[in-house]
C-alpha cells in the first residue's frame, strides 16, 4: 500500500498525507513535472485533467481544465510559490472562470509536496490546506494556527454538546 | 460531483472566513451554550452594539448562527451543522488526494513505455 498515513487537522484546516513509493525520487518528481504524466493522475477518471500551461518555477502559472462526462470544461489553476527540483513544490490551487482565468470569488487550497529518499524508494509528504488566501492570512494573524485561540475542532465539540 | 465540490467549498470558505476573527469565535461559543440576545452579547465586548451586530451578521451569512425574534429582542443561537459542513469539505479534500495518490502509485507501477498513445489530448 502506497498511502501510509493520513492526518486531518481540523484546527489548522489541513490534510497531511504520507505515501511511500518504490520508485526513485526523480521518477515521482516527473509525475508532477511532466504535464503529460500529471494529467494522468490529477483528475479522477471521470473528470480527466488537461494541462494547458505548466510553469514549474516560483511565480509560475499552471492552467488546466477537467472535462466532465457530459463534456463540460471546468478550469483550475495553480500559482506556483516554491520549487526545489526534485524535492519540493508548493502551490496555490484554485478554480477558474470559463476562460481559465482565476476566479477570485472561489476559494483556494494550497499544497506543499515534499519528496525524500527512503529505503531506495520515495516518501511523499503532502500538506493540503483548505482556505482562501484571505481566510488563511486572517487565521494566521489571529494566531488560530498557533492553537492560541479556540479551535474549530474544540468549537465543534462544544457545539455538539 | 465537481459542481457540488465547488458549492461545498464556497460554503466552507464562508465558514472559515467567519471563524477567522476572535470576537466572532467568542460570540459563537456563547451562542452555542444558549441563545443570547444581540444586546446581551454587545455588553460582553468593548465595542458598539452596531459592531457586534455586524459580527453576528457575518456569522449568520456563513450559516453559523441563526436569529429569531423574541418579543423586542433578537435571539442568536449557533447552528452546529455549519461546522460539520466545514468538516465535510476537509473530508472531500482528503478523498481527492487519496484518489490522486492511488493513481500516482498506479502510474509508477506501469512498465516503462515511450509515450502514451491515444490518451494525449
Amino acid at each position: 500500500m502506497s498511502l501510509t498515513g493520513v492526518d486531518k487537522d481540523f484546527d489548522n484546516l489541513t490534510v497531511t498525507m504520507t505515501a511511500d513509493f518504490d520508485s526513485p525520487v526523480e521518477e515521482v518528481w516527473r509525475l508532477w513535472a511532466d504535464p503529460r504524466k500529471l494529467e494522468r493522475w490529477w483528475g479522477p477518471p471521470t473528470y480527466p485533467a488537461t494541462f494547458e500551461r505548466h510553469e514549474l518555477r516560483p511565480g509560475g502559472e499552471v492552467v488546466y481544465f477537467m472535462t466532465s462526462p457530459e463534456g463540460e470544461k471546468y478550469y483550475g489553476w495553480w500559482n506556483v510559490t516554491d520549487v526545489h527540483e526534485p524535492h519540493s513544490l508548493s502551490f496555490t490551487d484554485g478554480f477558474g472562470d470559463g476562460d481559465g482565468k482565476p476566479n477570485p470569488d472561489l476559494p483556494t487550497t494550497s499544497a506543499a509536496v515534499r519528496l525524500s529518499e527512503r529505503d531506495g524508494g520515495t516518501r511523499m509528504v503532502l500538506v493540503s490546506t483548505f482556505a482562501s488566501r484571505e481566510a488563511m492570512q486572517q487565521l494566521d494573524e489571529m494566531g488560530m494556527t498557533e492553537g492560541m485561540s479556540l479551535s474549530i475542532g474544540q468549537m465543534d465539540a462544544l457545539l455538539a454538546e | 460531483m465537481y459542481n457540488q465540490m465547488v458549492v461545498h467549498n464556497e460554503r466552507a470558505d464562508r465558514v472559515f472566513q467567519a471563524l477567522a476573527d476572535a470576537t466572532r469565535r467568542d460570540i459563537l461559543r456563547r451562542c452555542g451554550q444558549e441563545a443570547a440576545s444581540v444586546s446581551r452579547l454587545a455588553e460582553a465586548y468593548p465595542m458598539s452594539f452596531a459592531a457586534v451586530q455586524k459580527h453576528v451578521a457575518v456569522l449568520e451569512r456563513a450559516g453559523l448562527v441563526s436569529k429569531r425574534r423574541s418579543g423586542r429582542e433578537q435571539l442568536v443561537s449557533a447552528v452546529p451543522e455549519a461546522l460539520r459542513e466545514a468538516r465535510r469539505a476537509l473530508d472531500e479534500l482528503e478523498q481527492t488526494w487519496r484518489g490522486r495518490v492511488d493513481r500516482m502509485a498506479g502510474l509508477l507501477a506501469e512498465p516503462p513505455r515511450r509515450t502514451q498513445e491515444g490518451t494525449d489530448r
